[in-house]
């Protein structure tokens, strides 16, 4: 039998994944909605739009990682109640294209609730794009994403088949996400001006989280494999 | 004579005790540094000029912390052995969970000395200051860590996955460190006294916090010889608990277990 590459192992893995998000949607109807409520959750609390319209950065990225969890566990819950994964262990597949494919379906599904958040800010908040801002927005949302990614595959893939992931899941993500919750909210509110924030102040954070992605990443590579093994 | 049964026989060849004489030397010379350290920190040593006795929080503080960073370093050491090692050793695994388990103890007397001592001094518990975020979320780590080591499966298998833990955890301290410092350096600093505390120590508090220092080093190496080998004999019985039941499943289906 042809061996299968390792690109087509992860290809193979990515489009598994955004299949049966498509087919099932509960990306769609049940976590963007949460996303959003938590975002109306957050106006409810802090009841003034002036102090939304300042915390609003920071409020998007709390929900992204709210919402990341939820999206971990479901995604590895899936792998878990079939024995995806010991399957694909026993036929003796690669590790490190699973996660990449496990990763770059999480990056997509992510990609997508920050839009939307985005414009439930827009629209909720009252925040702005400027122009100006926009590659800087654009560019902090991709790398701050592949880095959240990089930690939730890893440790969902850990919790992935075991009994009380549901309650150690954030307990392990949360403190390692910590930095890019600081680098993208600091970035964001560069890029849409907040608080009379310069552009150019957004850059030096975009450093912090390229370096956490790649960092988490490459960890992650050699991590994967270890973590799901039995 | 009275006949034994093979429980108790069983029970009865496992080791009576963690100690042996290297611990019961070493948890003497804990217990003497101890007493000197009290006696030189909350009697020989002077107060503070500005902080006053509060001061002496320190001879605590600063030793705890010491002991927390040096077992979270022992547990990433032990982590990458029985990751990269030939052997797998669950040895070194036990190792690195019971400094663990002392680092996240140790760590909790660090955040708590220390709150006390900014509530005199600053007048507030806590300030987001770089180097306290870091080590209240390397804290909060660590106890994930212990979360991992307490999940289902295998001897082997919790070895394997508390190594990887224990080695995102130190690849997780600079970043962290690295975007508090940057966050922090944007805000203002908390000036809740306005005291400008001058932290050049006289020779005696310097002693002192020495004193302190051995005395935990000491400690550490106590507590972690005693953890251990308590971790060693957990594994041993279960292992023979499984045994146990396997043999007994097997009488009842009528097969022998020769």
């Amino acid at each position: 039998m042809a061996e299968v590459s390792r690109l087509a192992i992860a290809r193979a893995m990515f489009v598994k994944d955004v299949r049966v998000e498509i087919r099932s949607r509960v990306v769609a109807h049940q976590i963007l909605p949460f996303a959003a409520l938590v975002m109306v959750l957050f106006a409810f609390a802090l009841d003034a739009t002036n102090v939304l319209t300042r915390v609003a950065p920071g409020l998007i990225w709390l929900a992204v990682l709210f919402s990341m969890i939820i999206i971990v566990q479901r995604t590895f819950a899936v792998e878990a109640t079939d024995g995806a994964l010991e399957a694909l262990q026993a036929a003796g597949v690669d590790p490190v294209p699973v996660y990449w494919g496990k990763w770059a379906a999480l990056v997509t599904q992510l990609l997508v609730l920050e839009l939307l958040l985005i414009v439930t800010a827009i629209v909720l908040y009252g925040i702005e794009v400027r122009a100006g801002g926009i590659v800087l927005l654009v560019t902090t949302a991709i790398s701050a994403t592949c880095g959240l990614a990089a930690v939730g595959t890893i440790y969902g893939g850990l919790a992935a088949g075991v009994s009380g992931r549901e309650t150690l899941l954030p307990l392990l993500v949360l403190p390692v996400a910590s930095p890019v919750l600081i680098g993208a909210t600091r970035a964001v509110e560069a890029a849409l001006g907040t608080g009379g924030t310069a552009i150019a102040e957004g850059w030096p954070w975009l450093g912090l989280l390229s370096v956490f992605a790649v960092a988490f990443g490459v960890g992650g590579s050699f991590a994967f494999g270890p973590l799901i093994e039995d | 004579m009275t006949t034994i049964s093979p429980q108790r026989a069983e029970i009865s060849s496992l080791p009576r005790g963690t100690g042996t004489r290297a611990t019961r030397i070493i948890g003497i010379a804990t217990i003497v540094m101890i007493a000197w350290l009290a006696l030189f920190g909350l009697v020989l040593s002077p107060a503070d000029r500005d902080q006053g006795d509060s001061v002496r929080i320190m001879y605590v503080h600063v030793p705890s912390v010491w002991l927390a960073y040096l077992a979270f370093i022992v547990t990433a050491v032990c982590s990458a052995i029985h990751l990269f090692g030939k052997r797998h050793s669950l040895g070194v695994d036990r190792i690195a969970g019971a400094s663990a388990e002392i680092g996240v103890v140790f760590m909790a007397v660090t955040l708590a000395t220390g709150m006390l001592w900014g509530r005199i001094t600053w007048g507030v518990y806590w300030q987001w200051d770089a180097r306290l975020t870091t080590t209240a979320l390397l804290f909060v780590s660590y106890i994930g860590y212990l979360a991992v080591r307490g999940l289902d499966g295998t001897q082997q298998q919790r070895a394997r996955r508390s190594a990887v833990i224990g080695l995102l955890v130190v690849l997780e301290i600079p970043l962290v460190h690295w975007s508090v410092r940057l966050w922090r350096s944007l805000h203002q600093e908390a000036t809740v006294l306005g005291t400008d505390l001058d932290v050049s120590l006289d020779g005696l508090m310097l002693f002192s916090l020495f004193v302190g220092v051995i005395a935990f080093t000491l400690l550490f190496l106590w507590l972690v010889l005693h953890r251990s080998r308590t971790l060693t004999m957990i594994d041993l019985v279960g292992d023979r608990e499984l045994d146990r039941a396997v043999i007994a499943r097997r009488a009842e289906g009528g097969i022998d277990h020769a």
